[in-house]
């Protein structure tokens, strides 16, 4: 799935600083990127419009700027407006991560599920929601340390019996998944029916009620994980070369892939940590990037970007679709993102001969 | 089983030989597991016991625990188990990938979402009314599986009905937990469907569904020969005077008849019709008309043996089928996994 090679003009070299900094931007990328902000801005103000009390664009912006309707400021400052920014951090971050995933298990499928993330945060998930009968906090750490010892399982499995490319990790994590997925049905039957039903409604992945609380969390996680995402973004570019060709470009290569899915585990986790598990996000959003700016790579500010807008645009629908019921976004991604993979699918195999 | 050391038909004149006896011992091993089955659990029974009560009914406590509950849960889990291994058999002969299993055609997700349509919009809650909706919905996904997965003029390779399984099926479970959530009543119900177990459902669903499957494995068994020849390729194979798009189209009939019924009956039960197959090949090579008939002694064996498991482990209550198998097959598949060497998806 490598987009038509780009000619070379579509790349431009930017200097800076009197020519001491040079930096190579492909140029439909950063304008796709530009497009996406823009985009994702506008999105954001629908939202922050929408739900009990609603407000017309013209006086979100004006109250975002110190003036509009009385009281608007109170409802968009402590519920609106987080829950936008919620969605905004946990969308990018789970793009990036599921292009980390992507380029490094040379999957197109590839998406951090793979690893039994998401189940094993299901797990931990539900036995502090139905067993443990923990708080927000506590919910969020159960889960997190669920998908971490789950996915830290999988990929030592893996490295013992051979390396972390191919099949092999993808495998190990479906035998988990499915292992996982079984205990979860099974905790859901031995709770009370409240207990099970608000495990199963964390476990679809939900912005309902997120503050600022939330936003704060996964900010400060993304400070942390991003710089290293970029540091690391060269390097996974020349992992895509192949093996052979990175090792000889000096790169350990089975290290700096353990660096690069520890840094894309981190970013899922801190996205299930705050919304729960949200499906497709991180699958779609670099296969969209990629076709719309076709360049070769990774292509993980892309990604970003566009995890960003599908998440926001996501739960939009969710809360605008059935006026009386708002759904939980995770419901909304995930029907959206199933049926968007079957028509990927048909539309590629339909024109394909082999 | 180590031929290795042996010249080539020296082993396979052993194998021939210890072929019969090894079904005729598995047969036996069902047989215990039979009577284990109807025999334990919350009030355990001694062998005479249920000797006695299976002849001679007699309407006191001891029958009706062997009538009502034991004898059709364990009829229960011999069809659900022959069922599953069956189509596991006929899943990775199909695909030529000893990783494929039934659920990959999204078996269990259309039945989940059939049955969550019927509890909610129909208000059904009994076992015996779900049931054919759930084979229903199991149907319907699997034809739109392999329908998709057949699209544009190469056909359906392994690969993309893994693929299309895997997007239809996502598509499905959102819809899923979506209904779930926004109908608390249907939820409680459907939890207890959906952790895949054999007890509880009385002899209209055995019966029902064991029609079914009694007709799969008819379809599969007679599919045995043209299978072993769909394994040495296409062009082989219609040298052979076989068609192989109608070996494997009538093939998949069998697996979601298999499959349909089995998890309309008894919930999604994973990891029976995947590891089943190895251990019947293992025994007794790579001829389909041996595997099948293993698969089909072995794979009850196993599931009856978990729910006994399940009866003895958490006294008075029950642990479902499902999770027991599961906790038995995920370390088996995951060493699996690591050992060999995998065929490429």
């Amino acid at each position: 799935m490598t987009g038509d090679g780009a000619p070379a003009a579509a790349i431009r070299v930017v200097r800076g600083a009197g020519g001491r900094v040079a930096l190579r931007l492909h140029v439909r990328s950063a304008v796709v990127v530009g497009g996406l902000l823009v985009v994702a801005l506008a999105l954001t103000v629908l939202a922050v419009g929408t739900g009990d009390y609603p407000l017309s664009s013209r006086d979100v912006v004006e109250t975002l700027l110190g003036g509009g309707p009385a009281g608007a400021d109170v409802v968009i400052e402590t519920l609106r407006l987080p829950r936008a920014t919620t969605a905004l951090l946990v969308g990018g971050a789970l793009g990036v991560a599921g292009a980390i995933f992507q380029s490094i298990t040379r999957n197109p499928l590839g998406s951090p599920d793979i690893i039994g993330f998401t189940q094993g945060a299901a797990v931990g998930a539900v036995l502090q929601i139905a067993v443990l009968g923990g708080g927000t906090l506590a919910i969020a750490a159960g889960a997190v340390v669920g998908g971490l010892a789950v996915a830290a399982a999988v990929f030592v499995l893996a490295l013992r019996t051979g390396s972390t490319q191919g099949y092999r990790l993808v495998l190990i994590g479906i035998g988990f998944s499915t292992l996982l997925a079984s205990l979860t049905a099974f905790l859901l039957t031995r709770v009370t029916l409240e207990s099970s039903q608000s495990a199963r409604l964390w476990l679809i992945g939900s912005l309902n009620g997120r503050g600022w609380e939330h936003v704060v969390p996964v900010a400060l996680a993304l400070a942390v994980l991003l710089p290293a995402v970029g540091v690391l973004g060269r390097t996974l570019r020349q992992l895509e070369l192949g093996d052979d060709a990175a090792a000889a470009l000096g790169i350990a290569v089975d290290r700096a892939r353990m660096w690069l899915v520890v840094v894309a585990v981190g970013l899922t986790a801190v996205a299930t940590a705050a919304t729960g598990p949200i499906a497709f996000v991180a699958l779609a959003a670099p296969q969209l990037a990629r076709r719309m700016t076709r360049a070769t790579g990774p292509g993980l500010v892309p990604s970003a970007a566009l995890g960003a807008v599908l998440l926001v645009l996501s739960d939009l629908l969710a809360q605008r679709s059935f006026p009386d019921t708002p759904l939980p976004v995770g419901i909304v991604t995930g029907v959206v993102g199933g049926l968007y993979l079957v028509w990927l699918l048909s539309r590629e195999w339909r024109t394909r001969t082999r | 089983m180590t031929a290795a050391a042996l010249p080539e038909p020296v082993a396979a004149l052993e194998r021939c030989v210890s072929r019969p006896l090894g079904l005729l011992l598995a047969a036996v091993v069902l047989v215990l597991a039979i009577v284990l089955s109807i025999a334990v659990g919350a009030r355990s029974l001694a062998p005479g016991e249920v000797w006695q009560a299976l002849w001679h009914p007699s309407g006191d406590r001891t029958s009706e625990i062997v009538h009502d509950l034991r004898l059709p849960r364990t009829a229960l889990g011999i069809a659900v188990g022959a069922a599953l291994g069956v189509a596991g058999a006929l899943m990775q002969a199909l695909t030529r990938n000893p990783l494929a299993d039934p659920g990959l055609l999204g078996v269990n997700a259309g039945a989940a979402a059939a049955v969550v349509v019927a509890m909610a919009t129909l208000g059904v809650t009994a076992p015996t009314e779900y049931v054919w909706f759930a084979f229903a919905g199991a149907a319907t996904v699997s034809v739109l599986v392999y329908g998709l997965g057949a699209t544009g003029s190469a056909g359906a390779s392994p690969v993309r009905l893994a693929l299309a399984g895997i997007a239809i099926t996502a598509a499905l479970q959102a819809f899923v937990s979506g209904m779930v959530v926004l109908q608390p009543q249907v939820f409680e119900q459907f939890r207890y469907w959906e952790v895949g177990a054999i007890g509880g459902r009385d002899w209209a669903i055995a019966g029902r569904m064991g029609a079914f499957v009694a007709a799969g494995l008819v379809l599969a068994l007679a599919l045995a020969r043209p299978l072993n020849a769909l394994a040495l390729g296409d062009d082989a194979s219609r040298a052979l005077g076989v068609r192989p798009r109608r070996v494997q189209a009538l093939g998949l009939v069998a697996v979601t008849v298999l499959s349909g019924a089995a998890t309309a009956a008894a919930g999604p039960i994973a990891f029976v019709g995947l590891t089943i197959p190895h251990v019947a090949r293992a025994i007794a090579g790579p001829d389909q008309r041996w595997v099948l008939p293993y698969c089909l002694v072995l794979a009850p064996v196993l599931l009856l043996v978990a729910d006994v498991v399940g009866r003895v482990v958490d006294p008075p209550a029950e642990v479902q089928v499902a999770v027991v198998t599961a906790f038995i097959g995920a370390p088996f598949f995951i060493a699996l996994v690591s050992r060999r060497r995998i065929a490429q998806l």
